[in-house]
């Protein structure tokens, strides 16, 4: 292959991988230790001096399973809105004509290059204060209702597909929604996946929005009470070192256990498309 | 199938029936994403510059308050500002390190990976794994490594900077750049990635024939083959520098110390929600997306140069 010998490539790998790798593993080490602190050895596992102690006092600090069960409803709020809206809306723009779809498209990538966190004020004041929706599934969804990045994906998708199998269909008579779901749909599936997981990591990881909507801990998502025992409430556990190192892993697992399992569909995403704009 | 809820004309022939469809079942198709955008997009950022405009002031749902029109006092305020000051030129140290680090170490990692390698998918998805990986869950492990008796220091012994990394008011931010560009970066590797496999063999061996070594052909054909993958880099980079807000508000406690690591977003937060000042917030707000664009464009223009 192209410049580079085999031995090298390799050592400037490796290093890389020990450079992003070594934070994950000092986590789930340190996640299992009695003591949790930064010497030395407590870089190495210790066999003598495991315990799951950090993770029941975590779990009394912050209440695990109910955070875990926010995060699992925001994150599929998103999800279920997404993969309904967002493949009926990429199907539109990539495959069906109608009045104002060129501007359409030129807003979905002029949304995509808006920060979020910049409209945070005014969808406070809208979603918190004129809703009432603070404290709520709703208000933590709402605003990543559709992710218009997955929009853009199924539409690339979509247009992939030739031409004619549209128009057989259509010549049979089929309506809209069964061409897309008896047809566009199965041709595309690996790559509506790819959406799906992309999709799930953004509310299953986002931190600020639902910080701003729960002020009740009952609602909290799981990174907003971590955050929240990071920033008060490690005067309240033995080892609070440990304590957030088993969180910081509950929170890390299903992210990261579905990238393992889909890892294909992560990385295989046509990005290239986005480069040549 | 009538499932559309739009009944064709029975008369019509199959033709004119499938060719009327369309329009009216593309729009429907797309109108609940329509009234997403308006609702959370278009609607705020209008909102925003109204606030900005405005004395504006937190009220109970349907109380009437009075809200003057002040002009540019606002804007006024946030130029005059220090703290938004600092914050400015906090995102500009970010930009500094962040960008040429993330462009170096994605553009070399992805060179070597682009060949067949044992291990290969295992590099890839270690890479990866920090981008898919919860902000909150990775800050808490680097505030374990770079806290004051953290693991690094204990590795430096004698040679740990004093006071230590995110409580020093010229370490904390570069702390947050790096911490950010680690993040990222795996992004970054697999966009490279894909734009080297589009850089055409042959420059490569004609670049041997004409005597060039391997630096030498790394820089006059690997760097301008993934110009486009660069100018993504950039304006990413720009994007989330303007973002940055759960970094600075976990990793250094606030933005500390004394506004030393404080972003924008994180101004944001604390005039507008924490000390109930929404209209200085919201005009720091249109500042702020005025900034990325601006920064964006000629992030483009630059990187861009020479490539036609």
């Amino acid at each position: 292959m192209v410049g580079g010998g085999r031995p090298l490539r390799l050592a400037v790998l490796t290093l890389g991988a020990i450079a992003f790798l070594f934070p994950f593993y000092y986590m789930v080490v340190g996640s299992l230790g009695k003591v949790t602190s930064g010497d030395l050895d407590g870089a190495l596992p210790r066999p003598g001096n495991t315990t799951t102690g950090n993770y029941e006092s975590i779990n009394g600090a912050i209440s695990l399973g109910r955070s875990l069960v926010n995060s699992g409803v925001f994150t599929m709020g998103v999800l279920l809105c997404t993969m309904v809206f967002g493949v009926l809306a990429g199907y539109a723009l990539a495959r069906l004509h109608f009045r104002g779809r060129g501007t359409l498209f030129a807003v979905l990538l002029l949304v995509q290059t808006i920060p979020f966190q910049l409209l945070m004020l005014p969808l406070y004041v809208l979603v918190v204060r004129d809703y009432g929706l603070g404290d709520s599934y709703l208000g933590m969804i709402l605003p990543f209702a559709i992710n218009s990045t997955a929009v853009f994906l199924f539409r690339q998708f979509f247009l992939q597909i030739p031409a004619t199998f549209f128009e057989a269909a259509r010549i049979d008579g089929a309506s809209e929604l069964r061409i897309l779901w008896q047809i566009a749909i199965p041709m595309v599936r690996p790559a509506l996946l790819s959406g799906a997981l992309l999709t799930f990591i953004g509310p299953w990881n986002e931190f600020l929005w639902p910080f701003l909507v729960t002020k009740n801990a009952d609602m909290q998502p799981l990174a907003v009470s971590l955050a929240g025992f990071m920033s008060n409430l490690q005067g309240t556990v033995a080892n609070p070192t440990g304590a957030l190192m088993a969180g910081a892993c509950v929170l890390a697992v299903p992210a990261v256990v579905l990238f393992l399992l889909f890892q294909r569909h992560f990385t295989q995403i046509d990005i290239d498309s986005g480069t040549k704009g | 199938m009538s499932t559309t809820g739009i009944p064709a004309p029975k008369s019509a022939s199959p033709r004119t029936r499938w060719r009327l469809r369309p329009p009216r079942i593309g729009a429907l198709f797309v109108s609940p994403y329509v009234l997403f955008v308006t609702a959370v997009f278009a609607v705020p950022l209008g909102y925003t510059i109204w606030i900005s405009f405005h004395r504006f002031y937190f009220t109970a749902p349907g109380t009437d308050i009075d809200t003057p029109w002040v002009g540019l006092r606002n804007y006024q305020d946030v130029f005059t500002d220090p703290v938004v000051q600092r914050s400015f030129l906090n995102i500009a140290i970010f930009l500094v390190i962040n960008v040429p680090l993330t462009v170096v170490l994605a553009l070399v990692l992805a060179s070597a990976l682009n060949a067949k390698l044992p291990f290969r998918s295992f590099f890839r998805a270690a890479y990866y794994l920090p981008y898919v990986t919860a902000s909150v869950a990775l800050v808490a492990v680097w505030q374990y490594i770079f806290g004051a008796d953290g693991l690094l220091n204990t590795v430096l012994g004698d040679l740990a900077p004093d006071p230590s990394w995110l409580v020093n008011s010229t370490l904390a931010m570069p702390v947050i750049a790096v911490f950010v560009t680690w993040k990222q970066l795996g992004f970054f590797v697999m966009l490279y990635l894909a734009a080297l496999q589009s850089v055409p063999r042959e420059l490569y061996e004609s670049a041997s024939i004409d005597g060039a070594g391997r630096v030498r052909s790394f820089m006059s054909v690997t760097v301008p083959g993934v110009r486009h993958a660069t100018t993504l880099v950039t304006v990413f980079a720009i994007i989330t520098g303007a973002n940055l807000f759960s970094e600075p508000y976990l990793l250094t406690g606030g933005g500390g110390p004394d506004h030393a690591s404080s972003s924008p977003v994180l101004v944001m937060y604390q005039k507008g929600i924490e000390q109930a000042h929404p209209d200085f917030a919201a005009a720091l707000g249109v500042v702020l997306v005025v900034f990325v664009v601006v920064l964006a464009l000629v992030a483009r223009k630059f990187t861009e140069k020479g490539a036609e």
